[in-house]
């Protein structure tokens, strides 16, 4: 069986791994990489429950081969806290009630993450667009709206505390 | 669910994939995967050999040059989402891309895949046949170009040779007068249609069909041209003496107005409905479809029209 060599740079962390040919990115990700929080849910491309980043672009990683993302950036659920905390919109999706059994969270924030990095200011249906390959059984799309939309506040002050912060320098 | 085994080769250059075509047995090309993945997991295919064309350079633009906008073989729907000159100056496209799948899939699904899939459910075909579009397949022997109307041979059959490579889609240049647009109905966001439609129009000076286009979308096992619509729809007069110009929402009182306006485009519509022969399944009846490809004929031309007459 033919196997391949093939590295990957996961949440900014080098890896190499060994691959066959028909070895899915997801499960590159969770078997291999052991970083189950990318999920695996309807494994037909429908729901999104395994998006991740892959090049900075929100893809199923059910429907692409590992090989396939050879020498390419990928990020993962994982990667979103940072050294100060989680991502705002994990603290959106915490505080606005975005999730309840939790199985498509993942996806849904990769989704948003994508979004909000493209789109610093969506509206509510440039959402509800953007997370239209991700599927919420639980059917608590309003929330996760609401928490795109705390995120992108949250950021949107954030980013303007530091454009304010960076006038006042330049004034001093 | 993982695909059944097969070797994997990713070629760097043109010219290595179709040599690796040459000498592989049942080689599959792909590009984004979005469509022969799937089917690999369903082992609804299984080819010994997948040829990935994804990482060969220079296949990945969208221009237009020497009066055709050409699409390479690796543009994503999201690319042609994205592009300026799709958005200016054909908007029919963007009406396609947009109902493809979902976001996702179209950050990785390409144009020319979707019509080498040869799916008839597939969106993109119905409007290359609405725009006249032409498939440049390169092979062994150099490129050949493929008229649209020979390209689709039946369910998941094309034109193309299996040492060929779709590389580029040529589509005409729109001239002034020309608008277009893609109507689908789908059950709920990524499903295949239930009936799609496709049409693209040119009017002259005097607001007279000077050129028609239309395509229809999984009505039949092959995605099909509705002559007898594009026959109603030439020569017909859809702009009332005295012409007009100007806001979108003028123009659409006066296409209506226009005398005979409604009977041609029900007459047109009716004749798209009437060379359908869909199959009825979970997406509903025969009668159904066939009622549903009427009605979205009819709201493409409207939005075609009024596209052809703002933006001429």
């Amino acid at each position: 069986m033919a196997t391949h060599q093939i590295s990957v740079t996961v949440n900014g962390e080098a890896h190499a791994a060994e691959v066959e040919s028909r070895t899915l990115l997801v499960h590159l990700i969770r078997d291999e990489l052991r970083l189950t929080g990318t999920h695996i849910g309807c494994d037909t491309t429908h729901c999104g429950a395994c998006t991740v980043l892959l090049g900075g672009k929100p893809t199923k990683s059910c429907t692409v081969l590992a090989i396939q993302a050879d020498g390419c950036e990928i990020g993962t659920v994982e990667g979103l806290a940072g050294a100060d905390g989680m991502h705002p919109l994990q603290e959106g999706f915490w505080e606005k009630h975005g999730l309840q059994c939790g199985f498509c969270t993942p996806g849904m924030l990769m989704t948003g993450a994508a979004l909000l990095a493209e789109n610093p200011n969506p509206s509510e249906g440039e959402i509800r667009e953007a997370i239209s390959g991700n599927l919420c059984r639980c059917t608590g799309y309003v929330n996760i709206v609401k928490a795109v939309r705390y995120a992108a506040d949250k950021m949107g002050a954030a980013a303007a505390e530091t454009a304010n912060a960076a006038t006042d320098g330049e004034d001093n | 669910m993982i695909p059944p085994q097969f070797d994997y080769h990713a070629p760097g250059g043109l010219d290595e994939a179709l040599g690796l075509l040459g000498e592989l047995d049942d080689a599959k090309v792909m590009s984004g995967g979005q469509s022969l993945l799937p089917m690999m997991k369903l082992r609804l295919a299984g080819p010994a050999n997948l040829v990935d064309i994804g990482r060969i350079p220079g296949l990945d633009t969208i221009k237009e040059r020497d009066g055709c906008l050409r699409i390479g073989a690796n543009v994503t729907e999201a690319q042609l989402e994205e592009s300026a000159v799709v958005a200016e100056r054909y908007p029919i496209l963007l009406d396609t891309a947009r109902v493809i799948a979902d976001p996702l899939v179209r950050n990785r699904a390409t144009v020319c895949g979707n019509l080498a899939h040869g799916d008839p459910a597939n969106d993109h075909p119905a409007t290359m046949l609405a725009l006249r579009a032409h498939v440049i397949a390169t092979g062994p022997g150099g490129e050949r170009t493929i008229d649209i109307d020979d390209f689709f041979h039946g369910l998941f059959m094309t034109a193309l040779g299996e040492d060929e490579i779709l590389t580029e889609l040529h589509i005409p240049v729109p001239s002034p007068g020309s608008g277009g647009a893609y109507v689908k109905l789908e059950r709920k966001v990524g499903d295949y249609a239930v009936a799609g439609a496709a049409v693209q129009l040119t009017l002259d000076k005097d607001g007279k069909v000077t050129k028609a286009g239309v395509g229809l979308t999984n009505l039949s096992f092959s995605p099909i041209r509705a002559s007898a619509a594009e026959e109603t729809l030439l020569g017909a007069d859809f702009v009332p003496a005295g012409g007009l110009r100007g806001a979108i929402e003028r123009v659409r009182d006066a296409i209506t107005r226009a005398s005979g306006a409604d009977d041609i485009i029900a007459a047109a519509a009716q004749a798209a409905a009437d060379v359908t022969e869909p199959v009825a399944d979970r997406r509903g009846s025969v009668e159904y479809k066939r009622n549903m490809a009427r009605v979205l004929t009819a709201r493409a031309i409207r939005t075609a029209l009024e596209r052809a007459v703002a933006g001429g």
